[in-house]
Formats: structure tokens, C-alpha cells, sequence
């Protein structure tokens, strides 16, 4: 298993990160940023087999950000690893900025798919595991979606497509932040049963803490068995917080998008530096 | 199968197979061409038997995908499969391929650049009967204002054949507008010069440039034909690309006619006739001109060959258009209505439209 520790350093920097591209910005989206956080991370630093050397490799995994606000938690560990230049963040969403508020895939090395219009990204991580198998290769298909993204029916069509074609080199991660722009998902248009909902189209469902990076590489783990027995694509819940690790931003839909400035932001660095230290001591 | 399109004069569908010989001879030759690039795999959204790819699934079952009836999905998840590095040609009905993805198409194909070809068969109203909701005259409108996108727009199954290899391994989504794959052939063999991106000319002449695109360039042959019987001389061309468009060519061959009469199946708004128009504008050319389409209207339900004729979109009714604009060119004022509500009328009653109080 991965370095806990260093994975956890990786998401204080990815938030940190987050905070400075809205920075420069003077608006962004923190709340489904830092609720995938760890998602991101753990896929990043612990799963996903790509090569910054070689962004286009064939037989490499694939990553669709599905709910592509998020973005901004993704572009500094592609940076990190070494698919961009790290000074590439502080030009976000500036005029000729390869990086925007939702990405472009033709502009940012190391992205595999642009998004940003909701109720894509499933259908086409189906193309990719459908395009991967077809040619042979060993690759995984990673994607993450937003849950008020499940209002969309284009999701329904791609999960219906999935589990009928029992598509078992695909992942489908729900950053199950339970917070979409008008509100909260069960009171806008509920998403719920969410896993029923799932294993009815036929996938293999898991329910974890989408902050808890123990958890997230276990499933990671039992997804990478499932696969190479074939069978169906695997969906995992997980339940994470709007904005987490700024207590005053988080599980609160208005902060989908925001611009923390002065003595707030400042709190907010502060906790984001000490949120696993914090845990700890908790502990 | 969609039981609603199998010829009634055939239980099995092999009838309307034998009459739709332009789809059959697009997608034969989808297949040839998967022979040998490996990189070809087809799609449709339950309608194989009606698109005619049956004709690449029969013969490369392991390399077809159905994806049921979510032409959305489709369309996406061959932008992802053409991510791996395969070449998608996923088909379905024009009004849904160019109308209801037409934000996937611009989204997920176009912006990103992935090179999809997305088959549209049964353009425009070639199924009058289905009534609106299965009909598409708005798709080159939609299609011209994506970035990126090429539109392909072929008069017959021959060329189509022709351009689906010619565009093979273009970088680019391409949105191939096909009809019923029904019609008169418009080409026994193709001119040595024929080639994607390049109008064709079919007859040269200097009073009336005809500029046709589609199924509708088949129907214009034989108006040409007519009008030269009366006296005049056509110039009549095969706008196949419809983009990249060829803004100089037709700007060169507008201004050596007195006239210029666009045909298509199609809005009037948005379709080829306004992107000569547009020509026409830029250069400067003071020629006459009319967009004979769909005149910012819904087509009538009817068997198709009767829609074309009430819409003078059959060979009379374009012959009769060319005549009556290049009358009118000679007079000042707007050009409108040179196909009007009388002739509309007229044609109802010669089919025995039933009129019911």
C-alpha cells in the first residue's frame, strides 16, 4: 500500500493548490474540489499507470473527470508529476491560460478528456474501456462523476451501457458530496437510492469515505481483482464533504463556487495545513 | 429492425435493401475499407437495418457496437473509443445525429478533435411520412457553426463511397448527411477530378448557376436538363463539402452567371443557400440569388416524393424555380416567394390530397 503519510501531503498541496488558482482567478470552485481531493489523489499517486514522459501512450490508463468543475484539484498533480510546468497554475483561467475552469484536453498534457458540459464523462470513459479492450490492451478506465450530476439521463444511458456490456476494466467514482449549485441534491431532484440505483444497471457497488485514503486504496485494491476475474464495472460511493477541510465552507452549496479573500482565506490555509495533524491529535 | 421501414412488398426488409442502394454501396464500402485498417469500428442506436451499416456489421460483426437506442451515449462514447486511437462511424437518423447530439457532437467530438464520423442517413424529409420529429433541415445550420467539424454531403452512394475514403484519416469529426440512399444516381463513374473539398461541376453553362448538395443534386440534374431544353444555360455543381466550405470557388463561378438558385433540402435559414449568400456579400457580387429549400418551415406529413413536389424540390418545381428566377432578376426588388402558396395548392390538388372540412 502506498505512503499514507505522503499521500496526505499530496492533499494538503492540492488544496493549497486550489486556493491559490482561485487566487488568481478571483473566483473558483472549492466545494467539489476539496471533496475529491483525496479521490484524486489516491488515484494519481497510487493507481492510475501513466507516464508524464509519454502522455499519449497507448496501453496507459485512463482518467475522465466527469464533473469537470473539479478540475483545479487535478492540475496541480498533473503539474506535479511532471506532465506541465507547475508555473502553468498561476495563469488559471487567465486569457491564454492552457488551464481553465473546466479542462481542455487539447491544451493540457496528461489530461484524456475534457468536460465541463455534465453527463458526459461516462459515456465517454465507456468508449474508452470499450477502445481498450478492443485493441487488447491492459487498461483501466477511471472516472469520476458528480452525484447531482446523476440528474443528467445521458448517465443512465452510459450506465445502462456499462452494466449490460459488463465493461469490468471501468471505474466509476461518485464524489458523493451530497451539494450541487441551487442546494442540496435530495432537496433540488434526490439522487437516492443511489446504490440500488446502480446495482440495478448492473454494476458492482461499494459504499466508502471518500476522505479516508485507507479506504479508497482498498477499494482500488478490490477493483483491480474484480477486473482481471472480468465481470461488471465497479461503482464506489463516496461519501465526502463540500469544501472539506475548511470548516466554514464545508457541506454548504453556496460555496460550489467562491473567492475566499483577506483574514478568510488566511483561516482557511491555515486549516487546510492542519487538517490531517489535526485528525491526529483528535485521535 | 424497425419494422416501420421494411417495405410493405417484403417481410424480411430485402426489398427496401435492393431500393436503398446508395446506404448499401456507403456501407459495403465502410466495410472494404475496414478490410484494411484496423482502426474502423461502426456504432448505430438500434437502427443498423434502417442505416444500412448492416452492411459493415454483417461482414466485421467483432468490430460493430450497438448501442440500443441512446444516440447521446453513442456519440460520446465514440469520442472516447476514438481516444484510444480507433476511427468510429456511428450511425442513426439525421434528426438525431445532427439534432439531438448536437451537443455531444460539438462537445465531445469538435472541441476535443476527436475524429469520429458521425453517418446521418434519411436527411432533410426523405421521411416525409414520420413527420417532423424524424425529419432534419436544420442539421447543416447546426453542424456549419461547430469549429472543426467537416460536413460531408453526398449525392449518391458512389461519391459517397468516394469521400467516406478520401476522409478516412482526416484529424476532424465529419458529419456524413445522407438521404434514403433511394435515388437516381447522379454519377456512373466520377469525374478524374473529383475530390473532397471541391465542388463538382456537372455541366458548365453561363445563364444559371445551380448549386445542389445532397439528394438534391440527383433532381437538379434533371431540372438542368429541362431548362437546357428551354433555352438556357446551366451551370450546375455538386456541393459535397459543405465545409470546409469553398468560399472562392463559388464566389468565382457566381460571378460569370446571371443568376444563382441554391438548392437543398434544408431550412432556408442557415443552409447552403445562405453560406452562398454570404459569398455573394463578401465578394461583392451583385448576381441574383434564392435559397429554394424549406422557407423557415415545417415540412407537411406525406409520402417523400410527394413533400419534395409540394415543395418544388423535384426536378418540375427546381426547373420551374430557375425559369421564374432568372425572370425576376431582370425586374428590381427582393427575390421571395418564387415558389408560392398557389403552387403549393396546385400540387395538393394533383395528388388528390383529401381535403377534410
Amino acid at each position: 500500500m502506498a505512503n499514507l503519510k505522503m499521500l496526505e501531503e499530496k492533499c494538503v498541496a492540492v488544496r493549497l493548490s486550489v486556493m491559490d488558482q482561485v487566487a488568481v482567478a478571483g473566483s473558483g470552485h472549492y466545494g467539489p474540489s476539496f471533496s475529491a481531493t483525496e479521490i484524486f489523489v489516491a488515484l494519481y499517486y497510487a493507481f492510475l499507470r501513466v507516464d508524464p514522459q509519454k502522455p499519449a501512450w497507448p496501453e496507459r490508463d485512463r482518467f475522465v473527470l466527469s464533473k469537470g468543475h473539479a478540475c483545479s484539484a487535478v492540475y496541480p498533480i498533473l503539474a506535479d508529476q511532471g506532465f506541465f510546468d507547475p508555473a502553468h497554475l498561476e495563469t488559471f483561467t487567465r486569457l491564454n491560460s492552457i488551464l481553465g475552469d473546466h479542462p481542455d484536453c487539447r491544451k493540457i498534457p496528461g489530461f484524456d478528456f475534457s468536460s465541463g458540459s455534465l453527463g458526459h464523462g461516462l459515456s465517454v470513459a465507456c468508449g474508452m474501456a470499450e477502445g481498450v479492450r478492443h485493441q487488447g490492451f491492459d487498461s483501466r478506465v477511471a472516472a469520476v462523476i458528480g452525484d447531482g450530476e446523476q440528474n443528467e439521463g445521458q448517465i443512465w444511458e452510459a450506465a445502462g451501457y456499462a452494466g449490460y456490456r459488463k465493461l469490468s476494466n471501468l471505474l466509476c467514482i461518485c464524489d458523493r458530496n451530497q451539494v450541487c449549485v441551487d442546494g442540496r441534491t435530495e432537496d433540488i431532484l434526490g439522487v437516492e437510492p443511489m446504490a440500488d440505483r446502480w446495482r440495478a444497471f448492473g454494476w458492482h457497488v461499494e459504499e466508502i469515505d471518500g476522505h479516508d485514503l485507507g479506504q479508497i486504496l482498498n477499494q482500488l485494491d478490490a477493483f483491480e481483482k474484480r477486473r482481471r476475474e472480468g465481470g461488471k464495472p465497479t461503482f464506489i460511493i463516496a461519501h465526502t464533504i463540500s469544501g472539506k477541510g475548511v470548516d466554514f465552507i464545508e457541506d454548504q452549496a453556496v460555496w460550489h463556487l467562491g473567492y475566499l479573500t483577506g483574514e478568510d482565506e488566511k483561516r482557511a490555509r491555515a486549516q487546510i495545513q492542519g487538517m490531517y495533524k489535526k485528525e491526529e491529535e483528535t485521535v | 429492425m424497425t419494422s416501420a421501414l421494411i417495405d410493405p412488398r417484403s417481410q424480411d426488409g430485402s426489398a427496401t435493401r435492393k431500393m436503398q442502394t446508395g446506404l448499401v454501396q456507403f456501407g459495403e464500402a465502410l466495410a472494404d475499407l475496414a478490410d484494411k485498417d484496423p482502426r474502423i469500428v461502426a456504432g448505430s442506436a438500434d437502427l443498423k437495418s434502417s442505416t444500412l451499416i448492416s452492411a459493415f456489421s454483417d461482414r466485421h460483426p467483432s468490430r460493430f457496437y450497438q448501442f440500443g437506442i441512446s444516440e447521446k451515449n453513442m456519440v460520446s462514447a465514440a469520442a472516447g473509443m476514438a481516444s484510444t486511437g480507433l476511427i468510429p462511424y456511428v450511425s442513426t437518423f439525421a434528426s438525431f445525429a445532427g439534432l439531438l447530439c448536437f451537443e455531444n457532437i460539438r462537445t465531445d467530438l469538435a472541441y476535443p478533435g476527436m475524429p469520429v464520423r458521425v453517418v446521418a442517413t434519411h436527411a432533410g424529409i426523405s421521411m416525409g411520412f414520420f413527420a417532423t420529429s424524424h425529419h432534419a433541415t436544420e442539421d447543416i445550420a447546426a453542424m456549419r457553426a461547430v469549429a472543426n467539424m467537416v460536413i460531408v454531403s453526398p449525392a449518391d452512394g458512389l461519391s459517397a463511397a468516394a469521400l467516406l475514403k478520401e476522409t478516412v484519416d482526416d484529424p476532424r469529426p465529419v458529419y456524413f448527411r445522407l438521404s434514403r440512399g433511394r435515388d437516381e444516381t447522379v454519377y456512373d463513374t466520377l469525374p478524374a477530378d473529383f475530390a473532397f473539398g471541391k465542388p463538382s461541376v456537372l455541366s458548365q453553362g453561363s445563364d444559371l448557376l445551380i448549386i445542389a448538395t445532397g439528394h438534391m443534386v440527383c433532381r437538379s440534374v434533371a431540372a438542368a436538363q429541362t431548362l437546357k431544353g428551354q433555352g438556357v444555360s446551366v451551370t450546375l455543381v455538386d456541393l459535397h463539402t459543405i465545409k470546409p466550405y469553398p468560399d472562392e470557388v463559388i464566389a468565382e463561378l457566381a460571378a460569370r452567371h446571371s443568376a444563382v438558385l441554391v438548392v437543398e433540402e434544408h431550412n432556408t435559414e442557415g443552409g447552403i443557400g445562405t453560406m452562398v449568400q454570404e459569398t455573394l456579400g463578401a465578394h461583392g457580387i451583385g448576381v441574383p440569388s434564392f435559397k429554394h429549400g424549406l422557407q423557415d418551415e415545417f415540412a407537411l406529413i406525406g409520402p417523400p416524393n410527394q413533400c419534395y413536389r409540394y415543395y418544388g424540390l423535384d426536378a418540375l418545381g427546381i426547373a420551374a424555380v430557375g425559369s421564374r428566377l432568372l425572370d425576376r432578376s431582370k425586374q428590381k426588388g427582393p427575390i421571395r416567394d418564387l415558389w408560392a402558396a398557389a403552387d403549393k395548392a396546385a400540387v395538393l390538388d394533383a395528388v388528390g390530397a383529401r381535403k377534410i372540412a
